[in-house]
């Protein structure tokens, strides 16, 4: 996984709330056995609309999403992170994520920021009336800041040292092989497990 | 200390806990399909790994796959990629495997309680986020993306955060003609669809108490709709007499129950918010909306935008009713239905195509729609069949078809028309969910088959 330790782009201002993850890539574009090529079905079924803020002119560049409250809710499709990384967003800022998303958003390294819904509205007007504006987002110091404005956000200690790192969670968890084996050792009888489904 | 049910599972699962990380959780079972698991395998390959526990593994093929001419090779060249990729997968990593054809293939949620593999006190995850429906049994069971399922194969554990706790007391009793269905669209479009972030939901009072097993299984099934990753039931006589038999029931059953009978949350115990629900004043609901918390009872009209007060809320259901090509003020049940959907891991069980057959039997479906009846399992169609419930179907003018997701998500050829109108007892009422274009009402099993007979939505009372 790649670093992420700071990140600077223009914007692009989503203004939706409840933004599934069949809006963000529908059901029939998930059938391909990589990881990438999913941007074509970014948000496909409002791709055709002309006003729709991605095939504006002024957005086209953009790498900052900020989007309306629940963002990414519904189906745990993880192509719906793809998909906003194929495109090229590295960060999406929301005033609430849906939990599977953001949990599969901060594994695959993009980062999720929660700002409050006045702050994201702020941020829209901004973007909207100067597309080029510059947002910087820092993972080290928790900040956001565009023009003079600064604004702190919350991430816990532990998944911001593994971005800033670009550690694998598989690779750290192996480091933990000896707790899972003695943890499967020491399981009492009666509890409850798996009654082995091999053929 | 109390502890509530959740915290109990948690607590019993936790391989490794240090300061400042999250938790290490052990996973009991691990169901996957052909949709999220490709490029979960493809990241093993890489990185010279192997599946840790493939004997708590398990896989079918249920998103993508027909339900029509199953004996014949699937025509969708993609679709026939990723379930081919899932088999040679299964394969090379020695996990067992339900295919098509098989009698025990169907819809994972529906595959892993019909076998015995769900216990309560389990943990259980899978790739898709209907993975709370195993809360039934008062195992804790949630969705995952691909990057988790990858771990899990790798690991057979979860680096996670310990959850809130939500108690949903639903008291009394139903309304005949309501059904478990409309208490949880209901408990949705109270709390709406961010109300659960964070939470594991525990559904609790005399009517969870009443409900049967399937039904259970449905109002946890959508508890990631109120924005929940999982919904738990305590598991009880009823849940230990579901067990009994299946294939995979603990050897000493005795043992397994007294556990079992342990897993409640304490009298005492502290939820970190409490909801409560009347079940006596419930009735049949329908969605209107783009979203399942955009419900309301089936005798209320499409509601006013201009009445909602909150301005984002406003504009969604505008956007809404614009997809939906509905007029603020018409009642509901003047709504014409162009297909009517039965099936899903919602309502895709045997109780749930008794029910509907009960309205269909000697009848016929209104000529001005179509439905679709898709088990859930290859096992509850061969249940079915057997009790003639297929012919009860048939004989009324549905299409009685083979086992799978179907039209619930639309990844196989069963999607809606552009601007086709659904009676769906799946769970999802997006835009496009079931196809691009299409307009969804979610219902329970009874509102389908009545809305069938009748050609606009309709609950039993209307006929």
């Amino acid at each position: 996984m790649e670093k992420f330790i700071k990140h600077t782009g223009t914007g692009v201002p989503l203004r939706r709330s409840n933004v599934d993850t069949d809006q963000i890539i529908p059901a029939v574009y998930l059938k391909r056995v990589t990881r990438s090529g999913f941007e074509d079905g970014l948000f496909a079924a409002w791709r055709n609309d002309p006003d729709f803020v991605l095939n504006k002119e002024a957005f086209k560049k953009g790498t900052v999403l900020v989007a309306g409250a629940d963002f990414g809710t519904g189906s745990s499709r993880e192509h719906a992170v793809w998909a906003l990384q194929n495109y090229g967003f590295k960060v999406v800022i929301s005033s609430r994520f849906a939990d599977i998303f953001r949990g599969n958003s901060l594994k695959g390294g993009l980062l999720t920021i929660i700002l409050s819904q006045e702050e994201v509205e702020d941020l829209w007007s901004v973007i909207e009336s100067a597309p080029d504006t510059a947002i910087t987002v820092d993972l080290e110091s928790r900040t956001v800041s565009y023009n003079s404005i600064l604004l702190t956000f919350e991430i816990d200690d532990y998944t911001r040292w593994r971005l800033m790192e670009g550690l694998d969670d598989i690779g750290l968890t192996l480091k933990q092989t000896d707790s899972i084996d003695s943890f499967e050792k020491n399981r009492e009888e009666y509890k409850p497990k798996t009654i082995p489904v091999l053929k | 200390m109390s502890k509530t049910l959740a915290q109990k599972i948690w607590d019993e699962h936790i391989v490794r806990r240090a300061e400042g990380e999250p938790d290490l959780l052990y996973i009991d079972l691990h169901l996957i399909h052909e949709v999220t698991s490709p490029q979960a395998f493809d990241g093993l390959r890489l990185n010279k790994r192997v599946v840790r526990r493939p004997d708590l593994t398990i896989a079918t093929e249920d998103h993508n796959v027909p339900t029509l001419n199953i004996d014949k090779p699937i025509a969708d060249p993609v679709s026939k990629l990723q379930v081919d990729t899932l088999r040679a997968n299964c394969k090379e990593f020695g996990v067992r495997i339900h295919s098509l054809g098989d009698a025990e293939q169907g819809i994972v949620h529906v595959v892993g309680p019909q076998l015995g593999l769900t216990q309560p006190g389990m943990t259980i995850v899978c790739g898709d986020s209907h993975t709370s429906t195993h809360g039934a049994f008062g195992a804790l069971a949630f969705g995952i993306g691909t990057s988790e399922v990858e771990h899990v194969l790798a690991t057979q554990t979860l680096p996670l955060i310990p959850p809130k706790t939500m108690a949903i007391n639903v008291e009394g009793s139903l309304k005949p003609g309501v059904t478990s269905k409309d208490i949880i669209l209901a408990i949705i479009a109270k709390i709406g669809t961010g109300g659960g972030q964070g939470y594991v939901l525990e559904y609790r009072g005399s009517a969870i108490r009443a409900l049967s097993m399937e039904a259970r299984m449905t109002v946890c099934n959508m508890s990631i709709e109120a924005g929940a990753r999982a919904g738990l039931i305590a598991p009880d006589e009823k849940t230990f007499e579901y067990i009994k038999d299946k294939p995979h029931a603990p050897k000493d059953f005795d043992a397994a129950v007294k556990y079992w009978s342990t897993l409640q949350s304490d009298s005492g115990a502290k939820f970190d918010v409490e909801i409560n629900l009347d079940a006596n004043e419930l009735e049949p609901f329908v969605t209107w909306g783009t979203n399942p918390g955009q419900g309301l009872p089936l005798n209320s009209s499409v509601p006013n935008p201009a009445d909602i007060s909150d301005a984002e809320e406003r504009g969604a259901a505008e956007r809404a009713l614009t997809y939906m090509g509905l007029t603020a003020g018409t009642p509901l049940k003047k709504i014409a239905i162009d297909t009517v959907f039965l099936g899903s891991c919602t309502n895709g069980r045997i109780e749930d195509l008794r029910s509907a057959a009960e309205i269909l039997k000697g009848k016929k479906i209104s000529s001005s729609l179509r439905m679709l009846v898709v088990p859930g399992s290859a096992r509850v169609r061969l249940q079915a069949e057997s009790e003639g419930l297929d012919k009860v179907f048939i004989d009324a003018g549905a299409e009685w078809r083979n086992a799978g997701c179907s039209m619930c998500l639309g990844m196989n050829p069963d999607q809606l028309a552009v601007g086709e109108r659904s009676a769906s007892t799946s769970n999802r009422n997006f835009e496009g969910r079931q196809g691009k274009g299409g307009r969804t009402h979610l219902v329970s099993p009874l509102v389908a088959a009545a809305t069938a007979l009748r050609g606009t939505l309709s609950s039993p009372a209307d006929l």
